[in-house]
């Protein structure tokens, strides 16, 4: 999960708190529910900000009021109020979190030890509320003197509105624009949380970047915006999530995601979601409606997605690129497992303008219990994209017989020299292929990990090194009572 | 080691095997030899305990313990090893992996200490000589892209890395070549021993000739119609099947 040892990220965490000063500034101030433009004012004064970014929001909610949440999706939800959500809480006080993890639901707490995740870190996960007097903030000092000594910034967004507006009013929504959809519109209404990322010319940024060392990285907003800029000739690879199952008080959950890459720069981006997924029987769980968009501006320049999404009751999201710069790359690599009632519409954007560009997709859908999962994808090759290609690969696996996989290419070719290479798979885990383990001493439930895993090797490959040993197992847990 | 008495099994409600007696002990090797569709594949099938097959009659026990009903996983843990006929491609899961799996689950089951990857290295390497299997088909998926030949290399590598003490070697030869099937015969031979009891299925003398069995068993409509020694293959390559029917049924 991330490229420092797990025993020392609560202390950075804990220090990182304790510096962010707005935290202790919001703790007395909730809003009540509803959203108006009355709502958004109070945000944006709230984190004084500059009055070019509360026109924007202002702008985007305006459009948001005339749309329409998107239906084409298959997923099946009832309707939300988005009268009912308070779009500015303060943190949860201490008083109601759990005191001990004594408090904390054993069923949590026996994941978490399955996952090997250290006790502290527990704690956190659960929503303890922690003394924060831990005895070491070096991890943390360590990690940004290195980050300053190469230039890089890294910040909650609300810092950089604060500390780099020129780089933010630049870059902002140029991805994503305000009315892009119906959630992008909400998000840029009323984001409140986010990392921002600048990596300046020329500089491969020296450690993989992790949202866990990110100041207030502990809550998850409910509304992320996150915007990272490759500058030109530099690389950075970006860890999102965790494979902790985290609760959340918010059901709803609208990010949204910008990567922007100049000329030869590259962007690994790499998620793993596991959000409550609701229970048994669909109950509970978050809804987790997305926008994530990388776009490779400059020539030879390379965006590369890899996901594993295995939490979350609701999955709408479709990390895309748009391929501008002649001789851009762009990656889609994706595990997602659907177990009991959840649902998830994932896929990607492949948008091919510039010239000799190039994308892959590696989708790999895992449905088990009643979970239901659709791959959507689109690949468009613009008239001027000449020499353009694209390999696709879906594959699903279904485990049982009450689930369901769908998948929806769409592909839009406009430019004859273009090569497209598509190959999709549906299979069931093979009683052949599970008696073969079993007939090698191989317990049925180790069989099936082991079949899903090699399933997903393809993906797990893409994947940073320490979020790929967790990914194995993170699928291990999640499929335990998936079979028999 | 293991005994088969009475067994009547069928699949989909058709009866396949209508009364096996069958005794074998250690260290012996048994050939059962058979026209197609005459139930040795469900014979072994059954004793490696897989699903779809409903034993309606009969016992089958290893080592005095009641086979029929523990898990396959459990077989395995007790001695049994199938080599199969057509050996499945899972594809991404390394055929390391799979036998490292297997291995330390048997030894879990025996209360042994599992081996660790260092150990357990040093052993597959040994093994894969035995049946010249190239190292590199070690890390790739199991049987992934392998050929016919490799696939039953493949498996009884994975009985050498295994040892059980009883294996049922279904078909084993067919889609070898002859020199492949020199190396698996060899490979075999050298697994030969007296804690181990082998069942070789087959439908050609040919294998016999690189693996001497101990007992020839001819099954032909279900039920083991004559058993004899290693002279019976060569006389059922000479003349068929037939007499030995006639001369069961007179």
């Amino acid at each position: 999960m991330s490229p420092i040892k797990a025993e020392s990220k609560p202390e950075a965490f804990a220090a990182q708190e304790y510096q962010a000063g707005f935290v202790t500034d919001i703790e007395s101030d909730t809003l009540p529910p509803g959203l108006n433009e009355d709502v958004i004012r109070h945000i944006s004064a709230r984190k004084e900000e500059p009055q070019w970014l509360l026109d924007w929001r202002l702008e985007a909610f305006r459009h948001w009021q005339t749309m329409s949440e998107p239906t084409w999706a298959t997923v099946d939800y009832p309707p939300i109020d988005y009268q009912s959500i308070s779009y500015f809480s303060a943190p949860k006080s201490p008083d109601n979190a759990p005191k001990s993890l004594d408090e904390v639901d054993p069923k949590l707490l026996e994941t978490y030890a399955k996952l090997g995740i250290p006790l502290r870190e527990q704690e956190m996960l659960a929503g303890v509320a922690v003394d924060a007097v831990f005895d070491s903030v070096s991890v943390a000092t360590t990690f940004k003197g290195k980050l300053k000594e190469a230039g890089v910034i890294f910040c909650p967004i609300s810092e950089a509105v604060r500390d780099y507006p020129e780089l933010v009013q630049k870059y902002l929504g140029t991805v994503v624009p305000q009315g892009d959809n119906f959630y992008a519109a909400l998000n840029s209404a009323v984001f409140t949380d986010g990392s921002f990322v600048y990596i300046p010319k020329g500089v491969r940024c020296p450690m993989e970047l992790s949202t866990y060392f990110r100041i207030n990285a502990s809550n998850t907003g409910q509304f992320e915006r996150t915007l990272i800029i490759a500058d030109e000739k530099s690389y950075v690879s970006y860890l999102e999530g965790c494979t902790a199952p985290s609760r959340d008080e918010n059901q709803l959950h609208a990010a949204v995601v910008e990567l922007i890459t100049l000329e030869d720069a590259q962007i690994k981006y790499s998620t793993v979601q596991n959000w409550y997924p609701g229970d048994e029987n669909g109950v509970g769980g978050i809804y987790n409606f997305v926008t994530k968009r990388g776009d490779c501006r400059g020539d030879r320049s390379k965006i590369s997605w890899t996901q594993v999404e295995t939490g979350s009751a609701i999955t709408w999201k479709y990390p895309s690129c748009i391929l501008r710069g002649n001789d851009s790359v762009g990656e889609f690599y994706s595990v997602a497992l659907t177990k009991m009632r959840q649902q998830a519409d994932t896929g990607t954007k492949m948008t091919h303008l510039g010239k000799n560009t190039r994308s892959t997709i590696v989708s790999k859908g895992i449905a088990a219990g009643h979970g239901n999962q659709s791959y959507r994808g689109l690949v468009s090759i613009g008239k001027d994209a000449a020499g353009a290609r694209n390999f696709t690969q879906c594959d699903s696996l279904l485990i049982g017989d009450k689930c369901g996989a769908h998948t929806f290419p769409y592909v839009v070719v406009k430019n004859p020299t273009a090569i497209m290479e598509h190959e999709a798979t549906t299979s069931k885990i093979g009683e052949d292929q599970l008696f073969y383990c079993l007939s090698r001493g191989i317990s049925e439930e180790d069989a099936v990990n082991m079949i899903v895993n090699g399933f997903c090797k393809d993906v797990f490959n893409q994947l940073p090194m320490e979020f790929a040993v967790e990914a194995n197992r993170l699928m291990e847990v999640s499929l335990e009572g998936a079979v028999g | 080691m293991l005994k088969i008495e009475n067994l009547h099994a069928s699949v989909d409600g058709k009866k396949i095997l209508k009364g096996i007696n069958l005794a074998i002990g250690a260290g012996e090797v048994h050939a059962i030899m058979g026209p197609n569709g005459s139930g040795k594949s469900t014979l072994s099938n059954i004793i490696a305990g897989r699903d779809g097959y409903e034993v309606t009659e009969g016992s089958i026990t290893f080592k005095g313990q009641n086979l029929l009903t523990m898990a396959p996983e459990e077989r395995a843990w007790e001695g049994v090893f199938l080599a199969f006929q057509y050996p499945v491609e899972i594809p991404g899961v390394n055929n390391t992996y799979l036998l490292k799996a297997g291995v330390n689950a048997k030894r879990k089951h025996r209360g042994q200490e599992e081996l660790d990857a260092m150990d357990f290295m040093q052993i597959v390497k040994e093994k894969a000589k035995l049946v010249e299997l190239d190292p590199s088909f070690l890390s790739r998926g199991v049987n992934e892209g392998f050929s016919g030949g490799e696939k039953k290399r493949n498996e009884i590598f994975q009985m050498a890395v295994l040892e059980p003490e009883l294996a049922l070697l279904d078909e084993t030869d067919s889609g070898l070549d002859i020199d492949a099937l020199r190396i698996v015969a060899h490979g075999v031979n050298k697994l030969r021993s007296a804690e181990r009891s082998i069942i070789m299925i087959t439908h050609y003398q040919r294998l016999l000739d690189y693996i001497q069995p101990d007992v020839v068993h001819v099954l032909a409509d279900g039920k083991i119609l004559k058993t004899g020694d290693a002279k019976l293959a060569l006389e059922l390559e000479e003349r068929g099947y037939d007499w030995v029917r006639e001369e069961a049924a007179a």
